[in-house]
């Protein structure tokens, strides 16, 4: 009988003051502490270089309200897309049997790996007038898709797909099949079996996948700048209006940093918790 | 309902080739060391594995056949699972877990949780809010409760016990053990026992199937079969010593002509039939020298390994240099305090002792 040690139920452990675990070597604190300045200290230099007196005003124009608008609702519609077309992806993945799964993986992975510049022109010559697709669109049905919030959406879905998957694939190969066999024992279909027990086991991989995969999209800029371009209230997202800003009004583009490291804040603490918990 | 398979299944290193049957409301036990192909034999009842030839039948329905290409899925089968590990639905309540069975079926919601409440009143009376609760609160004994309610709950036409008691604390194996004898045997669930534990086959099991490299080695009644044992190997998983030969007034003569004394059994039986000496190893005394005096079957063998086993020490046996084959792997159960005064260590040379009156000698047709 080969079967993995049994579950048991156990209450989370308290740190306990008598334990003495086993310490680390000195010399892994100097590196570590070097590495966590790294990433804290440009936030504190956001903090410092700040017109705080200004920030209502930098804050409310209408260009920062219009990209503050876009980017949040650009991302949600990205978000959407990538757990309805990266979720299944991710139950293929980790639960199908078709040949040439690895390469298939391999290429879902593309995104997290090339410069999101590239992936925009990518898109944009498979879109473009002149591009595979994009003629065809064109010429058919009269869409034009580059430049347009549709691009946008499929930029920041493009880049943000593999997080979802990747997340979501983790949670269904922890979650394995043995409860989905005991459904079928039980006289669930196949169906059934996906509704009330693969999905609700994995529920907390496919939320922390979208969270990662919403901060992707709120912070996309290279895809987004090759494939929409820069138009205000239509492509000009909260990453690109910083970009632009930190030419002309630095004090502008620093209160809509910080508003863009506040967003990435809530993320982490909205999102990360119930995904550490669960099965990811 | 009952059970009828008759199926082959081929691997690269090992093939399974089983045919088995149980009356409606029959409990059989599948025993067998690791690898012997029972969990194989139960993922083809269960349809989760499709065999390379063969058919299962429960009740009247044909579930796989392979001849006529007829393979039902798991999940039309009627076939329930009890696995090692209770496996409960971790984001449901123990309710929820029970009536899913129930649910699936198509029974309508109330009645599903009410025979849910029913069901773990029965196997777990004396948890207070039981129903409501996640299985991270219960107790692995109390999850495995939970568990057997949740694959009765549709009234399967079959029930698999996968090791049911094997991932159990010493502490709730035996309560879990009665409860299964109660709801199962008692209750006329018609079932398949797949276990290496002669203790739970005699408890649970009306008849007993053997399965050693994937063959049917031996079957029959439980008692009989365990009790009795026609090979070594069956008798090595009974925990039973045994000698095969054949029968000469009184005593059993092995193949090389030792003689060994013991009290027929089984009925008058002719002068040179098969037969086997059948004694439990807790019966054999250990000697360093050979023993003289009081009459009863010496053994010459070398010690081959010493196992602790709770509050004794069983040390097996192998046969010295020349000696017969059938000494190996015979035990003797001891006391530490014995193996200490024999300062033995494995390759010695010792002396099995066993009483004729302990040794009973079986037909072994």
């Amino acid at each position: 009988m080969t079967a993995p040690p049994a579950t048991r139920a156990r209450a989370p452990r308290k740190p306990d003051r008598h334990e003495q675990p086993v310490g680390l070597p000195w010399f892994v604190w100097i590196p570590a502490g070097l590495a966590f300045l790294l990433i804290a200290l440009p936030v504190v230099g956001l903090l410092w270089k700040a017109d705080w007196a200004r920030m209502p005003e930098l804050l409310l124009s209408d260009a920062a309200l219009d990209a503050l608008r876009l980017s949040l609702e650009t991302a949600a519609i990205s978000t959407l897309l990538c757990i309805l077309l990266g979720g299944p992806l991710a139950v293929v993945l980790a639960r199908g049997r078709l040949p040439g799964l690895r390469t298939l993986r391999s290429v879902v992975l593309l995104p997290l790996v090339l410069p999101p510049v590239v992936g925009g022109l990518a898109l944009l010559f498979l879109l473009g007038r002149t591009g595979l697709v994009g003629r065809g669109l064109e010429l058919a049905f009269g869409i034009t898709v580059p430049f347009t919030t549709a691009a946008v959406v499929l930029a920041q879905t493009f880049v943000a797909l593999p997080f979802l998957v990747v997340s979501l694939e983790g949670a269904l190969r922890t979650a394995g099949r043995r409860y989905e066999a005991v459904a079928a024992t039980l006289g669930a279909s196949p169906s059934l079996a996906f509704r009330r027990v693969t999905i609700p086991l994995v529920l907390p991989g496919l939320a922390s996948g979208a969270v990662l995969a919403f901060a992707r999209c709120m912070g996309e800029f290279g895809a987004t700048i090759a494939f929409a371009g820069s138009l205000q209230g239509t492509t000009r997202t909260l990453p690109l209006l910083v970009y632009l800003e930190r030419e002309t009004d630095v004090d502008g583009a620093v209160a809509l940093s910080l508003l863009l490291v506040v967003v990435a804040i809530v993320v982490i603490v909205v999102g990360r918790p119930r995904g550490s918990e669960g099965l990811t | 309902m009952s059970l009828d398979v008759d199926v082959r299944l081929d691997r690269e290193s090992f093939s399974l080739d089983v045919a088995l049957s149980a009356a409606p409301g029959e409990v059989v036990a599948v025993l067998g060391p690791n690898g012997a192909g029972k969990s194989t034999l139960l993922g083809i009842l269960s349809g989760l594995l499709r065999p390379d030839a063969g058919h299962v039948r429960v009740g009247d329905q044909t579930v796989t056949d392979v001849g006529a290409g007829v393979f039902v899925p798991a999940h039309r089968r009627g076939v329930g699972l009890l696995a090692q590990q209770a496996l409960l639905f971790p984001h449901m309540t123990a309710e929820a877990n029970v009536a899913f069975g129930p649910r699936a079926q198509g029974v309508p919601k109330r009645e599903a949780e009410a025979r849910a409440r029913a069901l773990l009143a029965d196997v777990l009376p004396d948890v207070p809010g039981l129903p409501g609760r996640k299985p991270a609160q219960l107790s692995g004994g109390q999850q495995q409760r939970v568990a057997l309610a949740r694959a009765i709950a549709p009234e399967p036409g079959l029930l698999l016990l996968d090791e049911p008691l094997a991932a159990l604390d010493v502490d709730a194996a035996p309560a879990m053990r009665s409860l299964l004898r109660r709801v199962i045997r008692d209750g006329k669930q018609t079932a398949v026992l797949v276990t290496h534990s002669a203790l739970d086959a005699l408890v649970l099991a009306d008849r007993v199937v053997v399965l050693g490299r994937g063959r049917v080695v031996e079957q029959g009644p439980t008692r009989e079969v365990l009790g009795r044992p026609r090979s070594a190997f069956t008798a090595r998983i009974a925990g039973l010593d045994l000698i095969p030969g054949v029968r000469e007034a009184g005593v059993l003569r092995t193949g090389d002509g030792t003689m060994i004394a013991g009290r027929e059994t089984g009925g008058p039986a002719g002068t040179g039939e098969p037969a086997v000496a059948v004694f439990p190893p807790s019966a054999v005394a250990v000697f360093a020298e050979e023993p003289h005096g009081s009459p009863r079957n010496v053994l010459p063998v070398r010690l081959a390994s010493i196992e602790p086993r709770g509050d004794v020490v069983r040390l097996r046996a192998a046969p010295r240099e020349g000696g017969p084959e059938w000494l190996d792997g015979l035990a003797a159960d001891v006391t530490p305090a014995a193996v200490a005064d024999l300062a033995a260590e494995p390759g010695s040379a010792l002396w099995f002792a066993v009483k004729a009156t302990e040794v009973e000698i079986h037909p072994a047709g």
